[in-house]
């Protein structure tokens, strides 16, 4: 058993043309893994949309590259939209101050949003909520079936001590952590693996250094190769690109992208507006509510980025209390 | 001279029994200790080392100098004061070790005071200072025992373990681990400190964990190496402690600790990782 989800995660640091593969052929899903049984699904879901959208480039459908792009727009919501995550009504506190502010909208399965808003906007707190790390105040969340195990998070700090005694290697295996447990040993292919996922964020030939002795983006290398193995179906980011050089930038969001590509639901808090109009199809402003939600062209037009650098951060301390949900509740 | 070396311990019965108990705990304090300073809580055994006081005094009121109703007392006191400074710190208004110096320092007070009513200053000093040279069967079989369990648990719980200490977060998002370590991890630290202050006292228990732990950073880059070498020195201290003492009549105990004390200043200054005396070398560098 632990074999095949050796070979499902090795399956996930493929190439985009085996992912395409994947999709199209679900005889080729049986022989998956059950954690990777949702790509199959979603898999399945757009097999009908896809052939309708290669009829239109009759001949060319078995082009790679090309038919990838058309499978992530497909998942991304332009044509079909499967939910992944749905807010319902969400607020979010501390102390009773709404830090998000009656939150509605769907996330499509496959989606890759940037959510964009000023310091104390509550982006970093929508995020936690949806790990469970915040109770909602009023509304919900709808993770659509997916459990804790099928999200990958990279929290914005993280609480990790650089001059911990450990390699490279090992900080990067522990996103085998569901594979290999508490007890489970490292077999060739898992090491494989690991090696993969080293080779895709650059940094083979480093596997015996101390984390403390790497740079700061070497180590965001190190935790994106982590979040790559743990293979999950929606992948969190908080300001993955704090600190780090163009190089590093360009890398990551190549590995973004290539997440993207494998129909995994991308989330990522960005301040630079640049680089979200460049990379992700769909932008979430946020304000404490919702500015503005959809396509990041349409969303981030000079109106709505001056709305949200209006955004204050000061909490008025005589606030009343907010009547909107339950009169939303009663109606 | 190689006479010195074996010849206490082939005379001597209570010198074989306190080289068996000091064997003990030199193979399982450590490790915790390694532990302990990789998740910055050194301090913590130091704290804990007294929390367990007023258990014991209990234990001694009760059935006097009986050592299960002394080890039962010192686990539960300590364990207490363990599990209620991390539910306290759960809150988020203290942190953890604030919250623990509140708890073993009213835990600390009451054993003081327990004894002082109740007994002389004698049996307090006695319980502190431990009595190494006193092992009966009955106290070595309790310290093999726990040896022996903290072992095998430290080895069923290595990997979480391992992941609490370096990134608690992560641990918490892939599984459910991370509660469960935490709280065996306290009562390991606790049963090896009740371990330990039936042969060291107290006080001395915290110093066989901790000095070979922080001594081993300088010497080893991984987790598997620094026990190694916190367990090697422990060994090697006890050892030196026990014969030192015979051979020059000095209390056993501190002998032992301040064996492991010599070891880690030898470590700051020689030691391969970031010891002093390195950095006196001049040394050349690479190219890339």
């Amino acid at each position: 058993m632990r074999g095949v989800q050796t070979r499902s995660t090795c399956n996930v640091l493929g190439d985009c043309a085996r992912k395409e593969t994947r999709f199209v052929t679900p005889g080729v899903l049986g022989a998956t893994s059950e954690r990777t049984r949702w790509l199959a699904e979603s898999g399945v879901l757009v097999a009908s949309v896809f052939d309708r959208a290669t009829a239109f480039v009759r001949g060319r459908h078995t082009g790679g590259p090309l038919a990838c792009r058309l499978l992530g727009s497909a998942i991304s919501g332009a044509v079909v939209s499967t939910p992944a995550i749905s807010f319902e009504n969400l607020t979010l506190s501390y102390d009773q101050h709404p830090v998000v502010h009656h939150v509605t909208g769907t996330i499509s399965q496959g989606a890759l949003l940037a959510i964009v808003g000023s310091n104390g906007a509550g982006k970093s707190t929508l995020l936690k909520a949806l790990v469970g790390e915040l109770k909602p105040v009023t509304g919900r969340i709808d993770l659509h079936g997916a459990s804790k195990q099928d999200i990958a998070y990279l929290p914005q700090v993280i609480d990790i001590d650089r001059s911990f005694p450990i390699s490279v290697f090992d900080c990067v295996a522990m996103g085998l952590w569901r594979q290999i447990g508490v007890s489970g040993g490292l077999d060739a292919a898992s090491r494989e693996c690991v090696a993969g996922a080293l080779e895709a964020v650059h940094l083979t030939g480093l596997e015996n250094r101390a984390i403390g002795a790497l740079s700061g983006g070497q180590f965001q290398r190190v935790l994106f190769a982590r979040l790559l193995l743990q293979d999950a179906r929606i992948i969190l980011l908080d300001e993955p690109f704090r600190a780090v050089d163009a190089k590093t930038i360009d890398d990551l969001t190549g590995l973004i992208r290539r997440w993207h590509a494998e129909g995994r639901t991308v989330i990522a808090v960005l301040h630079d507006i640049d680089l979200v109009r460049q990379h992700f199809s769909e932008t979430l402003l946020l304000a404490r509510e919702v500015l503005a939600w959809g396509d990041t062209a349409s969303v981030l037009n000079p109106v709505n980025l001056d709305r949200s650098r209006a955004f204050s951060e000061t909490v008025d301390p005589n606030a009343r209390v907010c009547e909107r949900g339950e009169a939303r509740e009663t109606a | 001279m190689i006479d010195a070396l074996y010849q206490p311990f082939a005379e001597f019965s209570f010198m074989r029994r306190a080289l068996v108990g000091c064997i003990a705990i030199s193979l399982t304090a450590p490790p915790i200790g390694v532990f302990l300073t990789l998740r910055r809580m050194s301090l913590m055994g130091d704290a804990m080392g007294h929390a367990i006081l007023p258990g014991a005094a209990i234990g001694f009121l009760v059935a006097g100098l009986s050592l299960p109703a002394m080890s039962l007392g010192g686990f539960i006191a300590g364990l207490a004061v363990a599990v209620a400074a991390g539910v306290v710190a759960r809150s988020h208004v203290i942190r953890e070790d604030a919250s623990l110096a509140g708890f073993y320092l009213i835990s600390l007070a009451f054993g003081v005071f327990l004894v002082s009513v109740h007994g002389s200053n004698v049996d307090l000093l006695h319980v502190l200072f431990g009595s190494v040279l006193a092992l009966n069967d009955e106290a070595i079989y309790l310290v093999c025992g726990i040896a022996t369990v903290s072992l095998l648990t430290l080895a069923l719980i290595y990997r979480p373990l391992v992941l609490e200490c370096f990134d608690p977060y992560f641990l918490r998002s892939v599984s459910q681990w991370s509660s469960p370590t935490h709280l065996i991890f306290l009562i390991l630290v606790v049963l090896n400190l009740v371990a330990g202050f039936q042969a060291l006292g107290t006080l001395m228990a915290v110093g066989v964990m901790l000095l070979p732990a922080v001594a081993a950073r300088f010497w080893s880059n991984s987790v598997g190496g620094m026990i190694a070498v916190a367990v090697g020195s422990a060994l090697l201290s006890s050892l030196i402690g026990l014969l030192a003492s015979y051979h020059y009549s000095v209390p056993t105990g501190p002998t032992v600790i301040l064996a492991c004390g010599v070891f880690y200043l030898f470590s700051m200054l020689a030691g391969r990782r970031g010891g002093a005396l390195w950095g006196l070398v001049p040394r050349r560098h690479l190219e890339a």
